[in-house]
């Protein structure tokens, strides 16, 4: 059976409206104009008489303020990766199913904190040492196979997401499959949301999952911060270069030295 | 604690920086008694491997003692002297159950930057770059060693440092790659390039029963230790065409089985050789794949070319029709160390063989920079220089 249609926040399966169906609507108003405007401008450019001149013009106007506006108007976006991981499929889920244990590898998440069997607080990190948060509900799950949750209108960022857990082909380790819809919202929010999540959300999610999977099977995660190396400070390298050149007066001063 | 680190194209220098520290549960923190140049850290030293930054601690070649564990270390304890082997494995990924250790999934802080080079990360790696994960090397007296139980061996005391210190890359290396080639008794193997790695290449094909070692290289003191092992030597340079002598040297047929211990940085008098010299100047390219055309040109139908020589990102003019019209095995990849520590171990104490005939500069690590250069040009007769970080100033 397909599982990823289950996940599709689209279809109609998923059931009970989607929570962007404003932000739809919104998004389609701009693509009217562009091609009404377009239409218009066509029409009026094979008349060739002023009239239509000015109908071609009005068009282009039309496409014009379209465009616009679609870029002003933020897109949703879908992101799904999907990772090995070498342990077996109860423990990957008992360990994901305690949303608290997220942030120990989603660098972005202050906090999660479960506040009943369903729901959590969610805290991230934003830039300028500020957190946004928002509330999330399990819509539906099932033990060892999937887990799906919503974001509760009111937070500060729209989204929703889905994890599978399935056999892998070897022995005692599990696929896990996450994708997560989110709309980022315009305006200032929206502009940390994006920054949240890097300019590449899909990135961000792998390497989550990343860390994940190094943590289960690992028991830690990679590292180099805090380890010796021979970096200067720019500080530290200005006085080295000064003193370079110092030096070399030196040896050309005196080159008996040598 | 002084650390030998990489500033830039030949340009690498001893520095005081801080002691490492425990930074993970597993990681272990070793006293370094000895440690090694590699020459695939000439090729950090020559700038052909990106990702490099300026004050990097380099060196994958060490062994000491241990005076630190972590909580989540286990086996090792403080006080026992182990080789580290230059590939760090987690022991708990697909790749480490499998013995693919090289291949490890979770050691490379920087996964997706080799990911995205090769299509797969592989296993962190000391001193050798940050797509490696970055980690400080062991060309200084302290290092940090993280997922301590998996890598690191235990060798006795009474061992000098010295006979187990190329349990750490070399040795394992140049085995690996000639138990990749299948040698049935009495067959006859090639090795190109008659470094450390190739040394231990031409005796562990004896090892593993091959009947004739033919060595290739230009530098005399190498061919002579290739010869004290048994090999028939070629000079290259002394020969017009490689080729047709090997030929000459096995009925026609070609070597049995090829091994590449040259990898990127290969010389040669062709056509071929000078372009690829130029284009790898002008960094049109990472490599120079003269060994690797010559090796699939020459094996005989059905052998196996072996590449433990190391090779960083896109070959051209490779012979692949050659390769293909005689079906030829190829292998290659980092040495799954540790396949090989322990077996290797009891070769060396049973006293099958001394990896430590093969140094030539035993020197403090206040030496180790113009050591890098004297290796780099092969001067003075260099074939391996083995460091004392403790010991004080510079040799005469």
């Amino acid at each position: 059976m397909d599982n990823g249609k289950r996940f599709n926040f689209r279809s109609p399966e998923n059931g009970n409206g989607s929570p962007f169906s404003t932000e739809q609507l919104k998004l389609a108003t701009p693509l009217v104009g562009i091609s009404a405007g377009a239409a218009l401008a066509v029409f009026g450019a094979s008349r060739k008489t002023w009239k239509g001149a000015a109908m071609a013009a009005a068009g282009g106007l039309l496409v014009f303020q379209g465009f616009r506006e679609s870029h002003k108007t933020a897109r949703p976006i879908h992101v799904e990766r999907s990772f090995t991981i070498s342990k077996p499929v109860g423990e990957v889920f008992n360990f994901w199913r305690n949303f608290e244990n997220l942030p120990k590898f989603m660098r972005h998440l202050n906090t999660v904190e479960v506040t009943d069997q369903t729901r959590s607080h969610w805290e991230a990190r934003a830039p300028l040492g500020t957190s946004i948060s928002w509330e999330a509900q399990i819509t539906d799950e099932r033990e060892n196979d999937y887990i799906l949750w919503e974001s509760l209108p009111g937070g500060a960022v729209e989204h929703r997401g889905s994890i599978q857990f399935r056999n892998a082909p070897f022995a005692d380790a599990t696929e896990v499959i996450v994708s997560l819809d989110y709309r980022p919202p315009v305006g200032k929010v929206g502009a940390l949301f994006a920054r949240l999540f890097g300019e590449n959300p899909e990135r961000q999610i792998r390497e989550d999952l990343r860390r994940f999977k190094q943590l289960m099977e690992a028991g830690e995660i990679p590292t180099i911060e805090g380890q010796p190396s021979g970096r200067r400070s720019p500080f530290v390298r200005m006085m080295h270069a000064a003193s370079a050149e110092r030096t070399s007066v030196r040896e050309r001063t005196s080159p008996v030295s040598a | 604690m002084k650390a030998l680190c990489w500033f830039g194209k030949k340009d690498v220098r001893v520095e005081t920086v801080p002691d490492p520290q425990i930074l993970n549960p597993r990681d272990a923190i070793v006293r370094i008694t000895r440690t090694a140049i590699c020459g695939s850290d000439l090729h950090l030293y020559d700038g052909y491997i990106p990702t490099l930054e300026q004050g990097d601690i380099l060196g994958h070649e060490f062994m000491g003692e241990v005076v630190e564990v972590g909580r989540e270390v286990k086996k090792l304890k403080v006080g026992d002297k182990v080789v580290v082997p230059f590939t760090i494995c987690c022991g708990q990924c697909y790749f480490c159950k499998n013995e693919l250790w090289s291949a490890c999934d979770n050691t490379n802080p920087n996964a997706h930057v080799l990911e995205a080079l090769n299509g797969h990360n592989a296993a962190g790696l000391f001193g050798y770059s940050h797509m490696y994960g970055g980690y400080a090397g062991g060309q200084a007296q302290y290092v940090r060693v993280p997922m301590a139980d998996v890598g690191p061996i235990q060798v006795p005391n009474d061992i000098p440092d010295e006979k187990v210190l190329f349990l750490s890359d070399i040795f394992p290396t140049g085995y690996q790659a000639a138990e990749a080639c299948d040698i049935k008794p009495g067959q006859v193997v090639a090795v190109w390039g008659c470094g450390p790695v190739g040394q231990f290449a031409i005796r562990s094909a004896f090892m593993l029963g091959a009947g004739r070692v033919i060595a290739i290289d230009r530098f005399p003191e190498r061919l002579q230790l290739a010869a004290r092992a048994n090999a028939e030597v070629i000079n290259y340079e002394e020969t017009p065409d490689l080729i047709e002598t090997l030929k000459t040297m096995t009925g026609a047929r070609g070597p049995d089985a090829c091994i590449d211990a040259v990898g990127m940085e290969a010389h040669g008098h062709s056509v071929d050789a000078y372009i690829d010299e130029t284009k790898q100047a002008l960094k049109l390219t990472f490599d120079r794949a003269m060994v690797l055309r010559q090796a699939m040109q020459v094996c005989r139908k059905g052998g196996v070319v072996s590449i433990p020589g190391v090779y960083g990102g896109f070959l051209d003019k490779v012979p692949f029709g050659s390769a293909f019209a005689k079906g030829l095995t190829l292998k290659m990849g980092q040495t799954h160390m540790l396949r090989y520590m322990k077996p290797l171990l009891e070769r060396i104490q049973n006293s099958e063989i001394d990896p430590s005939e093969i140094i030539s500069h035993r020197v403090t690590l206040q030496d180790a920079p113009r050591m890098y250069d004297v290796f780099c040009k092969k001067e003075d007769h260099c074939t391996k220089v083995v460091l004392d970080p403790w010991a004080d100033g510079l040799a005469a």
